[in-house]
């Protein structure tokens, strides 16, 4: 059904989706602040409007206003296409995210994402990937070794870690048996929670989304002690601003990816009894609600695992990353065969 | 007793180089424990204090500003002896003596009177050292939390005697609280 409102439909939702991850990254930031401040006894910025709500408004304007410096680079193409790629890849992988299940409006059911496409999981891996060139490209074009050492890192530890969250999400496939995200979702109805199914590939993918967003302890990429600051050394004003927010954002969607392949995304216990009694419009809501909750603790996470333990070193980070986590997934993923295939093995094996 | 086992501290700590186990290794019950660390943190009182709006209290032997003293005449009490200087740790305080005039009488308490008065106040560590020393009760470290504002010019940070010694009016209104009690 190719029609006129459909058009509408996905762009409200589009923008929708766009303003929230705009504003969740914005908040972030103030979070990250009073997060850290928090965890070291203190009160954190209070001074923009109340409570500090406007901080990050401040920011941002304390950010534009400033110089905008270019380093005598021959790539100066590179130079600026490199926050953009950030940016940009931090906000494509929203589009495939299920933010709820569907809402009944004007007549006519509303799915709550932007697209559903059924190798959405193939597809926010490959953005997330591509990511990676945003932060290669921008440190490479600084002409700057320590960018460019930023960058080395950042793309060594990406490529490491992919290996292993790949391989992580393989065993929670091979129990949902689809990569699209809607009924991934859809299969975790009430507390049917994969985290619950695959608690080791929930650990294997949390570590190494970790490290895909270059968050604490992983985040060697922009090491301020050795680095000064890693690839974005050689930038200023709002493409230092995009950097930043694209971390940010990279992040909420990060924690959105992990509460819907985990965490059962929109679903709450008792929602088809809530959709059966006070409609679909209101337990979707409540869905919705429900994983931004979820999201925001997920981010939440984050922060308080940045601001408790210190940098792994870059052996540790290697090791862990190929000798542990690779290692463990596959085992992970052999049990979770054997798991599944246990009465053709029993069969088998005549007993 | 011997001599490996001695620790003057009590800190001491046999420093190991063991072999990490696999679950070692996965920094995972060690990243919990730090979890479990910071979170209480998050409920502790805050020791942040709201500075312009809250003031943190002063010692009572807080030590701030210098000042040279009037007498309840208004006269100035330092006789410029030197000895604020000699005693100054941080070599902070230079001045120069001069004979006081017949006609002076009532703006010098003694025969002998500081014309000029420094205290660099980039050197001063404010320890007191100099009002300790001083015989005529002329120099003293009031309580006033306004210290050397910034400036761009090293000069600026060089306090004479317009700067230090007390103003004329605060000492005769020092000298008529006295005299009402
Ligand atoms: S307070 Fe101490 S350092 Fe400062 S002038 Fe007096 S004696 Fe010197
Ligand atoms: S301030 Fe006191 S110690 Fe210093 S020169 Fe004057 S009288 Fe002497």
């Amino acid at each position: 059904m190719i029609d006129s409102t459909i058009i509408i439909e996905k762009s409200v939702i589009i923008v929708a989706v766009f303003a929230i991850t705009m504003v969740m990254a914005m908040y972030s930031t103030l979070a990250e602040r009073k997060i850290a401040a928090w965890l070291q006894d203190r009160i954190g910025p209070n001074r923009a409007g109340k409570g500090g709500i406007l901080q990050p408004l401040a920011d941002g304007l304390k950010l534009f206003s400033k110089e905008e410096f270019e380093p005598n680079t021959p790539n100066r193409f590179l130079f600026f296409v490199g926050p953009a790629i950030a940016m940009s890849t931090a906000l494509m992988t929203s589009a495939v995210i299920p933010w709820g299940d569907k809402l009944h409006l004007f007549g006519r059911d509303i799915i709550l994402q932007a697209t559903d496409i059924d190798v959405a999981l193939l597809y926010i891996f490959g953005v997330v990937s591509v990511g990676v060139y945003g932060i290669m490209i921008g440190g490479w074009a600084s002409n700057n070794k320590f960018s460019l050492m930023g960058a080395v890192r950042a793309a060594s530890q990406m490529v490491s870690y992919e290996v292993a969250m790949g391989l992580s999400m393989i065993a929670l496939l091979m129990m949902t048996g689809t990569l699209s995200l809607r009924e991934i979702s859809a299969q975790q109805a009430g507390m049917n929670w994969n985290v619950f199914y695959q608690p080791v590939s929930f650990l294997i993918f949390l570590i190494c989304a970790f490290a895909e967003t270059n968050r604490t302890p992983f985040d060697l990429a922009e090491c301020e002690s050795e680095l000064i600051g890693g690839y974005h050394t050689e930038y200023s004003s709002m493409k230092m601003g995009f950097y930043l927010f694209a971390e940010y954002a990279n992040m909420f969607i990060s924690s959105t990816i992990l509460a819907v392949l985990f965490f059962g995304g929109y679903n709450y216990p008792g929602m088809s009894w809530a959709v059966e009694n006070w409609g679909v419009n209101s337990a979707n809501v409540i869905g919705i609600v429900v994983l931004f909750s979820k999201i925001c603790g997920f981010i939440f996470f984050y922060m308080w695992v940045r601001w408790t333990i210190p940098r792994f070193r870059y052996d540790q980070l290697m090791h862990l990353g190929w000798r542990i986590l690779i290692p463990l997934s596959i085992v992970n993923i052999i049990i979770t065969g054997i798991v599944i295939l246990r009465h053709d093995i029993m069969v088998y094996l005549g007993l | 007793m011997n001599i490996e086992s001695i620790s003057l501290s009590g800190r001491k700590k046999m420093v190991s180089n063991k072999e990490m186990t696999f679950l070692e290794k996965m920094y995972l019950v060690a990243i919990i424990k730090g979890l479990f660390i910071t979170i209480k943190h998050l409920f502790r009182r805050k020791v942040t204090i709201q500075y312009p709006e809250q003031v943190r209290e002063m010692s009572p032997v807080y030590r701030g500003q210098h000042q040279l003293k009037r007498d309840e005449e208004g006269r100035e009490n330092c006789t410029a002896c030197g000895l604020c200087a000699l005693s100054c740790p941080a070599e902070a305080i230079t001045m120069k003596a001069e004979e006081r005039k017949a006609d002076e009488k009532h703006l010098y308490r003694e025969e002998k009177y500081a014309s000029i008065y420094e205290i660099n106040m980039l050197r001063c560590i404010f320890c007191g050292l100099c009002e300790e020393a001083c015989p005529k009760d002329a120099i003293y470290l009031t309580t006033s939390k306004v210290l050397v504002p910034a400036s761009y010019e090293r000069e600026d940070f060089i306090f004479g005697k317009d700067k230090l010694v007390m103003p004329l009016d605060v000492a005769i209104r020092n000298a008529q609280l006295k005299n009402a009690n």
